[in-house]
């Protein structure tokens, strides 16, 4: 593939894999699916790959990201390695139901479905839109709108696989799920799975998705989570990036809330190449709660760009977003947060920081806060700062015969716990402050939790 | 008989804060046991002298020497000299969320440690500690869990200093207007921690406006700082004399000199 391709080309390109891969890709989803596909690729053709000069695209680069020559991966998986022998969480401590996903294919030691005594059924993607398709079409597809979203169109044209999890009505799942994203391959690919989460009424589900790459070849991911948060339900996302630094994912997480109901998502970017996270929130019944929560540690000349979109659609219904990012070296970083208060949500409370540190010359951030507001009775506030880390609270812990170097680890460390403490697992936060403490460290590699070693 | 020898010397120390000359030549020696009080008006230069013997960045050196038990203390980076001993009470306690007491104490209390060539404390035995040198200054466990300083009020900020003088131990106390915003119950509270403190081998530099902290610390040296000068050095009846005839008085009779 040339390098010098035009967008145009590039759309093309994906269209013309897409074609090629059809019968493949085809093959395996239900036909209400490929439907979907057959619309989103029409959408992705019409809207192409986010141009330069998009405005919500403004500090990431997407063409040149996805301009790589790559292999899409088919149904089914083409690894047969064994994961579980490749890769052991290493989170003490931490009870989790693992799901495991390869290139974007669930892969189960048993069956591709489960489900539990109280209901909860969880695993295959794919496989719950065969054997449940009346659930999975009633929420498929539905808040990821990919007819305005050229990154979900191109995910809803190719995706065929990914977790899928339901909550029935009046159940607490008690013990969190955790999906492993792994890319493994000796070739370039293109990861493009799909998750949906289900809550019923009253239920609660709490997920940790972990994405590793395990072999050093380019990999892009363009992934989507999609979730469903019924009334006075509560959905609990925390996702960790852990990838190499010639990775390129993209993160698409649709968020729609029912009356009453609590959703917290929390990203922390630990490792990666060029990342960008767009989160997208519906907040469609009275009495929502919503917290977003990221934290990025960038190095080198990764880039990292969180992008939130909140949408207020009905009255007294509150969301709180907190987003920090300590950029090193020629590190590039952006958040662009948007708060949409509809003409309809009055009482609306909508809150928004984003604070960041450079400890370099040449590392550079971008913050954006959008506010569009057309309700008159509400409460909404902003706010984002760029800076270098507090020289009399550096002074101060030197003074107490703390190093420099120990003293900057701690002011960073104390940094990034605000969102780090937003963490409800235990177990969870705890090892995430320590991968944070070995990542401000340089102790913590892109092969740290892998047995590999390939590099 | 032992010779006693000093424990701080400073001769003819000058300093300046970007252009301008703050401190004009000091001089100073402190023994081990001796509690020292410099005073002196507002701008005289007292709280550079204590940010220049703890090793902050933004004042210069131009002339003069400072020996701390035999080195030249100006060589030492801040956290050598918080290792070698040194202690600074701080006028305006930093606040750090995010950093914990008990981390930030066990922090540095191991690098004390590893510098003398110890073990490092075990989190249960720092904890003893740290229970231990609490009643010293009565500081609420309630602030000690918490974030160095965070949301502390001023007088539990001060208490929060000579809680930190108490577990570190240090051979010299600097203490930077530790009276200044506290009342009179949380003075008694404050003096009364460096009291217990004192032993025959430290020693401390009380830095004050007011005579009323010299009531509950009784100094063996008082010394009034005036324009970058000590201008004059006596005992704790300085003290009373400043109080009673105010700052004026010395004025009149230094320019009269």
């Amino acid at each position: 593939m040339n390098t010098d391709l035009k967008v145009e080309d590039l759309t093309t390109t994906y269209t013309e894999l897409y074609a090629k891969n059809r019968d493949d890709i085809f093959a395996q989803t239900p036909d209400f699916i490929n439907e979907t596909r057959e619309d989103a690729l029409k959408a992705f053709r019409r809207l192409g790959f986010p141009k330069r000069k998009a405005e919500d695209y403004k500090y990431t680069r997407i063409e040149e990201l996805f301009n790589r020559e790559i292999d899409l991966v088919t149904f089914p998986g083409k690894s047969e390695l064994d994961v579980g022998e490749l890769f052991t969480c290493d989170v003490p401590e931490l009870d989790t139901t693992v799901l495991l996903v390869l290139n974007s294919f669930y892969k189960s030691k048993d069956e591709k479905l489960t489900t539990l005594k109280n209901g909860i059924v969880y695993g295959s993607m794919n496989e719950a839109a065969r054997v449940y398709p009346d659930l999975v079409q009633k929420h498929y597809a539905k808040y990821a709108d990919y007819k305005t979203e050229a990154l979900t169109a191109l995910n809803t044209a190719f995706a065929q696989d990914g977790i899928f999890i339901y909550v029935p009505d009046n159940v607490r799942s008690d013990k969190p799920f955790q999906i492993i994203n792994l890319l493994h391959s000796n070739k370039k690919l293109l990861d493009q799975h799909r998750n949906l989460f289900i809550l019923g009424k009253n239920s609660s589900l709490d997920v940790v998705i972990c994405d590793h790459t395990l072999s050093g070849v380019p990999f892009v991911t363009n992934s989507l989570t999609e979730a469903y948060v019924g009334q006075n339900a509560a959905l609990d996302i925390t996702r960790m990036q852990n990838e190499h630094n010639n990775s390129v994912q993209v993160t698409n997480s649709y968020i729609y809330q029912a009356r009453d109901s609590r959703a917290t998502t929390n990203v922390i970017t630990l490792h990666g190449g060029s990342i960008r996270n767009n989160l997208r929130v519906y907040l469609d019944g009275e009495g929502c709660e919503n917290h977003s929560y990221g934290l990025f540690l960038a190095d080198q000349e990764q880039h990292v760009d969180n992008f939130t979109y909140i949408n207020h659609l009905k009255p007294n219904c509150m969301s709180n977003q907190l987003y920090k990012g300590i950029l090193d070296d020629k590190a590039t970083g952006a958040f662009s947060g948007k708060i949409h208060v509809w003409k309809d949500a009055q009482k609306t409370i909508a809150y928004q920081k984003n604070n960041n540190i450079l400890l370099s010359d040449d590392a550079k951030m971008n913050s954006k806060p959008q506010l569009e507001i057309y309700a008159d009775d509400v409460k909404c506030s902003h706010g984002a700062t760029v800076g270098q880390l507090d020289q009399d609270a550096l002074f101060y812990l030197r003074s107490r015969g703390i190093p420099e170097k120990e003293s900057l680890l701690l002011l960073m460390y104390a940094f990034a716990y605000e969102v780090v403490s937003k963490i409800n697992i235990p177990a969870l936060k705890e090892r995430t402050d320590e991968l944070i403490d070995k990542r401000l460290r340089g102790e913590l590699s892109r092969c740290y939790n892998c047995k590999m070693k390939c590099d | 008989m032992e010779k006693i020898r000093e424990m701080l010397s400073i001769k003819n120390l000058k300093v300046n804060i970007g252009d301008k000359e703050i401190l004009k030549g000091i001089d100073l020696e402190v023994k081990p046991g001796e509690i020292h009080a410099i005073m002196g008006p507002n701008g005289s230069g007292k709280s550079t002298l204590a940010s220049t013997l703890a090793g902050r960045d933004y004042v210069t050196v131009t002339d003069g020497k400072v020996t701390y038990q035999g080195k030249n203390l100006l060589d030492l980076e801040p956290e050598e000299r918080a290792l070698e001993g040194i202690f600074l009470g701080f006028q305006y306690p930093v606040e750090i969320p995010g950093v914990s007491m008990v981390n930030f104490m066990r922090t540095a209390i191991n690098e004390q440690r590893k510098y003398k060539g110890l073990e490092p404390l075990s989190a249960g035995d720092f904890l003893k500690l740290m229970h231990e040198r609490k009643s010293i200054v009565g500081i609420d466990s309630k602030l000690t869990n918490r974030s160095v300083n965070e949301g502390f009020s001023g007088g539990e900020k001060k208490k929060n200093e000579i809680f930190q003088m108490a577990l570190l131990e240090p051979v010299l106390s600097i203490l930077d207007e530790t009276d200044s915003g506290l009342d009179i119950d949380a003075l008694k509270i404050v003096a009364n921690g460096v009291n217990k403190l004192r032993r025959k081998d430290n020693a401390t530099i009380v830095i004050t406006h007011y005579q009323r902290l010299l009531d509950y610390i009784i100094p063996d040296f008082v010394h009034v700082l005036y324009k970058g000068r000590i201008v004059k050095s006596g005992n704790k009846e300085l003290a009373y004399k400043l109080e009673e005839k105010g700052y004026e008085w010395l004025k009149e009779e230094v320019e009269a000199d």
